[in-house]
This record gives structure tokens, sequence and C-alpha cells, in this order.
């Protein structure tokens, strides 16, 4: 690697940022969205976190139909007048925000119902209360096996 | 005017869903009548669409009217069709035994109708993006059904298969969007000619998008790595929802992974990404070995098969990932197969729980002197799936086997030999699971004193404690029958699916 060419593989970067940022945020925020789920012990706050995901997906529609210069897509009698921008994924969008509505209802709606029963939304303790009332195995379903193995649910 | 059927199907449980909820209000247990009739009419149109299909060819519906490939179009083929018809069959006869052994609310019968609809639904459509919503809709009614027994353990089960299996269903939207960039398009049957035409098989865009598709599947359907979700949701969930959700849930998923790869991105595509494909291969691989094994770590009886489920699917993504016709066929075989015995499996032990409280291998104690015919159905259901010829489950394993042997001989890899010494291994792992349950069942030795029955207390079932309710145990020995029947219709399946098998390998 010369010298020449970081410069170049740098400005091609910088390109990107300048020119393609919108797909840089998808990628961020479906990141962000992915290690909330993964990391927060809260439940509500991975539900918040599944909404980031999704919000990036949403960004990846919208930032895929944008034209330069391009109008809201209204065509006048006769036709003409472009260009436009792309009407279609606006309309998946919108369709995506309403599942996505109800998948949070359903969502929320579940955490009220735990935090009902056990007092709690942080998964640890959560997992800790059902261990005790037997809901949770402790090991593979086996006594006396290592635990952990079987429940396996270290990603949510 | 057959075609007319197709979005009849998908429209009527949906607008029928509202109905139990309407008229909730003014009577009490209007749910079910109106559940049998809507799936009794479904079961009717099944059976129309696919007699139609397997005489005189696929067609299909553009909806409102709207020409493809701008208008969404419902498409019934003979693999659609065959899946259209498990959906109906298998929900109708849910009702048969959730009337018995519950949940009976109103609110169940609408989620119930909203899931069957959107079963048909992904069965159906030839759009990317309606797949995805009707995905949405099958996974939103399959969290609000796991909970239905509102038990704090049920709502956390469905909390983490609602975050998993929307991250799923998240990433194969990012996948359709990727391929959408690629070829403008999002019908099935023309993305599969605009990826040839506007972008090429080995476009980085292409590839990344059949990943991204692939790995949200393989979250839906549960394979090794992401099955997290499955043992909790189908142990915690009300024994007919586990019935329902085991049969089908993932099936449909399975199905849509099977329809994307080879009606989309078409086997071409697969042959000419060898890093993919091997990808494929090892997941499955692995997930029919890790299935297996834990499945026989287990003494719950609905995690048993619950992680059964998790390497049954991964020989149906291996079927998909060989490329091979007999492997294909073996595949859709498998899927429908694996539906109707997981079907009949948790339809016994629901059976066997309401009635003698038997939830633990240990429970089965001998519970075949009270109930015979129960029992002697689960362990034929339990025989078919570890492969016992004459049965569905046979059938389908040796068509995948085959097809792996087969193409490993084709290409000199070892991969095939490899798919197919796996699934030998994972057959003796299941005939060592059932063999406990089958031993239990009839030579634990101990005499059972009918008074001491325990009956399921907490779903306030009706069934009598200590006998097996008639028309669920009829049903239940129907599922057996069938699964051996279907053991002897290896010619029917190949000429019946031979049209689908030969457009996509063409």
């Amino acid at each position: 690697m010369t010298a020449a060419s970081t410069a170049i593989a740098a400005q091609s970067a910088l390109d990107v940022l300048g020119t393609r940022h919108a797909y840089v945020v998808f990628a961020l925020l479906l990141c962000i969205g992915l290690y909330m789920m993964i990391a927060n012990p809260n439940l509500v706050k991975k539900v918040i976190g599944l909404n980031l995901f999704q919000t990036a997906i949403f960004l990846l529609f919208i930032a895929s139909a944008y034209v330069d210069g391009g109008a809201i897509p209204i065509v006048p009698s006769g036709g003409g007048g472009g260009p436009y921008v792309s009407p279609l994924p606006h309309v998946l969008v919108l369709t995506a925000i309403v599942v996505g509505v109800s998948l949070t209802a359903v969502a929320l709606a579940l955490c009220i119902r735990i935090y009902d029963e056990y007092g709690t939304l942080r998964v640890d303790t959560l997992r800790e209360l059902l261990r005790e009332e037997g809901s949770l195995p402790a090991g593979p379903g086996l006594p006396g096996s290592e635990p952990g193995r079987d429940g396996g649910d270290r990603d949510d | 005017m057959t075609d007319v059927l197709l979005p009849l199907s998908i429209a009527v449980p949906i607008v029928a869903a509202t109905l139990p909820l309407a008229l909730g209000l003014r009577y009490d247990e209007v749910g079910w009548p109106i559940a049998a009739v809507t799936t009794l009419g479904l079961v009717g149109s099944a059976a129309a669409v696919a007699f139609e299909v397997y005489t005189g060819g696929p067609f299909d519906h553009e909806l409102g009217g709207f020409a493809p490939p701008i208008g969404i179009e419902l498409v019934a083929d003979e693999l659609s069709a065959a899946v259209f018809l498990l959906v109906a069959l298998v929900s109708a006869a849910t009702l048969v035994l959730s009337r018995v052994i519950g949940p009976r609310g109103n609110a169940f019968h609408s989620a119930y109708l909203l899931l069957s609809g959107g079963l048909v639904g992904v069965s159906l459509t030839g759009d990317l993006f309606n797949l995805f919503v009707f995905l949405e809709i099958v996974g939103l009614t399959t969290y609000a059904l796991i909970a239905a027994d509102r038990s704090g353990a049920s709502a956390y089960a469905s909390l983490k298969y609602l975050v998993v299996g929307t991250v799923g269903a998240s990433l194969y939207l990012v996948g359709v969007g990727y391929v959408f960039l690629a070829t403008g398009t999002l019908n099935m049957a023309d993305v599969s000619v605009q990826i040839v035409e506007r972008a090429s098989y080995t476009d980085p865009l292409v590839q990344a998008g059949f990943a991204f598709i692939a790995v949200g599947f393989a979250l839906k359907i549960a394979l090794f790595p992401v099955h997290t979700w499955q043992p909790d949701a189908y142990q915690r969930a009300p024994d007919a929802v586990t019935t329902l959700v085991a049969a089908l849930v993932s099936t449909a998923s399975a199905y849509a992974l099977i329809r994307v790869t080879y009606s989309v991105f078409t086997v071409d595509f697969l042959a000419a990404n060898d890093a993919i494909v091997t990808v494929i291969l090892l997941v499955s691989g692995v997930s029919i070995l890790a299935g297996s094994a834990l499945a026989v770590m287990q003494s719950d009886l609905k995690r048993m098969f619950a992680y059964s489920s998790v390497a049954q699917f991964g020989m149906i993504v291996a079927a998909v990932g060989i490329a091979d016709e007999t492997a294909l066929l073996g595949g859709i075989v498998h899927l429908v197969g694996h539906g109707l015995l997981k079907f009949g499996l948790f339809c016994g032990l629901a059976l066997l729980a309401a009635g003698y409280g038997a939830r633990r291998v240990e429970d089965l104690a001998s519970l075949a002197r009270d109930a015979p015919f129960a029992s002697g159905a689960l362990a034929v259901l339990g025989l078919a799936l570890v492969g016992i010829p004459p049965s569905v489950g046979f059938l389908g394993k040796w068509y995948i086997a085959l097809g792996a042997v087969r193409s490993a001989g084709a290409t000199g890899g070892v991969v095939g030999v490899g798919i197919a010494a796996v699934i030998l291994a994972s057959t003796l792992f299941t005939l060592a699971y059932v063999a406990r349950v089958i031993e239990r069942l009839y030579f634990a030795g101990v005499e059972r004193d009918p008074g001491t029955a325990v009956a399921d207390g907490g779903s306030g079932d009706a069934a009598v404690p200590g006998t097996i309710p008639t028309a669920p145990l009829v049903v239940l020995v129907a599922a057996a029958l069938v699964a051996v029947g279907l053991g002897f219709a290896g010619a029917a399946f190949e000429t019946l699916l031979d049209p689908y098998l030969s457009e996509v390998f063409a």
C-alpha cells in the first residue's frame, strides 16, 4: 500500500459518506437497533431497539426512492413534467409502518402482562423469577447438566 | 372462475375474524361456529383449487384487475396448492381439538381466523412485499395466540418469539429492498427475469439480498443457532395453539424459503454462488444434528418435539441447498408430511395432557392401558417421524437423502454424502427419543388407578379427567392413518409435483 492508494481509498470513503450518507445511516441504525435488542436488559428498551431496527429499513426504502431534483409524483393531466421521485417505496414503507405499529402494540401489551405478573421488566431478574417458578429449566431440561445451555436465550 | 377462489380464501377468513369480536359484544360463545363455518369453506376452496391445479395446471389471479408486474398477483401452482391444502385441513382439524380442550374465547377465534387467512396468503402470493405483509400477519397472530392463556411464562415466551420473529421478518424486508434496488420490481416471476437482465447472479446486491432473505427465514423457521425462541413458545402456548403453530407457522416460512429460492432467485443463482450453498448446507446440517441431540435431552414432551422440529426443518432447508430435483421433491414432501406429523403428535400430547395430566415423559407411564387409541396413534406418528416405512416421514427423508447422494455423485463433492450421513444420524437420534415415549407408554409396568388421574386445571378445560374425548381422538387417529397412507403415495407425489419441479429445474 503506497501513500497514494491510501489517499484514494480515503477519498472514496469520503465520497460514500458525502453522497450515500442515507445508506450509511441505515447501516448504523440497523446495528444500533440490533445491539439494543441484544445488550439491553430492559424489555421495553428491547422493543425500542426493535423499532429503531425497523426505522432503519424504512430509511433504506425512502432513500432508494430519492431522485436528484425529483418532484412529488403527482402527474398532471396529459402527462409529462418529470422527473419524479419513485412513489412505490413510499407506499411500501407506509404498509411497513402499519405492520411495525401493530407489532409494537402487541409487544407492549406483552410487557404489561409480564410486569403485572412478575413486577419487573429486567430480563435477568425475570429469568431468575421464572427459574424459581419452574417455568424455565435450570439446565437443558435434565437436572444436573450444565446450566444455560438449553435456554440459549442470550440473544434477547 | 376458479381464480376468484384465491383472493376469497385470503379475504374471507380475515374479514370473518372481525365477527367473533363484534358479535361477542352480544353473544357469548359465538366464536367457534363462525370459525368452523369459515374453515370448512376454506377446506372446500382448497380442495377446489388443488383439483384445478393438479388437473388443469397452475393459474393466477390479478388483484384489483391490475396486471403484473405492477399489480399484485396470487398464484396457485403445484407447490402452493399442496401447502394451501395442508393449511386448510390442519386449521379445520385444530378447531375440533380446541372445542374440547380450549381456548374457547371469542378473541381466540378471531386470532385463529386471522392466522388462517395469513397462512393462506403466504402460500398463494406471487409478490415479494405482499409475502412480507402476510408473514407479519401470521407472526402477529401467532404471538397473540401463544400468550392466549394469559400466564406470565407464556407472555415471556411470546415476547421472545416476537423480538426474534420481527428481526427475521425485517431482515427479509431488507433483502427484498436490496433485490428491489437491483431489479426495480417486486413481482416474483418478474424479479426472476429482471435479475438476469438488469443485474447478474453474482451481483453483490443480489447476493446480499439473498443472504438477508435466507437469514430472515432461518430465524422464522428456527434453524439451529437462532432456534431458541421455538422450544419456549411451543412449550408455553396453550395445547391447541401449539398444535396449530407447530404444524403450520414454521412450515409457511419454510415454504416461503423454497418459493423465494427457486421461483425468484432460481436454481441458476445457487449454481453461480457456491459459497452461499455451502453455508446453507452447513447450517442445515448442524441444525439437523443439534436439534435431534437437544430433543433427546428433553423430558418435557412438548419441548422434545419442539427441538425435533428444529432438526426436521434442517432437513427441508438442506433439500433447498442441495438443489437437486429429487432432493427438492423430498423437501416438499417432508414439508407437508412434517406439518401433518407434528399436528398429530401435538394433538395426541394435548389429549393425553387434558385427560391424564401427562406433560413429561415419565407421566406417560403405562398410559396405553387407559388410552389405547390415543397412545397407539401417538406411537404410529412417532415412528413415522423416525422414518419407518411405510410413512410420509420415510418418504420425505428418503428423497432428500437420495437427492443428496445423487448430487454428490454428479459433482464428486463430499457435501451431499455428508448431508445423507447427517440425516441417518438424526434418524437414530429421533428413534432414541420416540422410543423413550413408546417405552413409557407401553412397557413402564405401572398399574394405573383411574381415580388418581390429574386433570390439567390451569386452562379451565371441560375434558373429563381420565378420559379422551371422542371427536379429537377420531381426528388424531385419522392423522395417524393419513401419515401411514401417504407413505404409499410416493409415485403420486412425484406425478403431482413433477410439473413444478421440471419448471424449476428447466
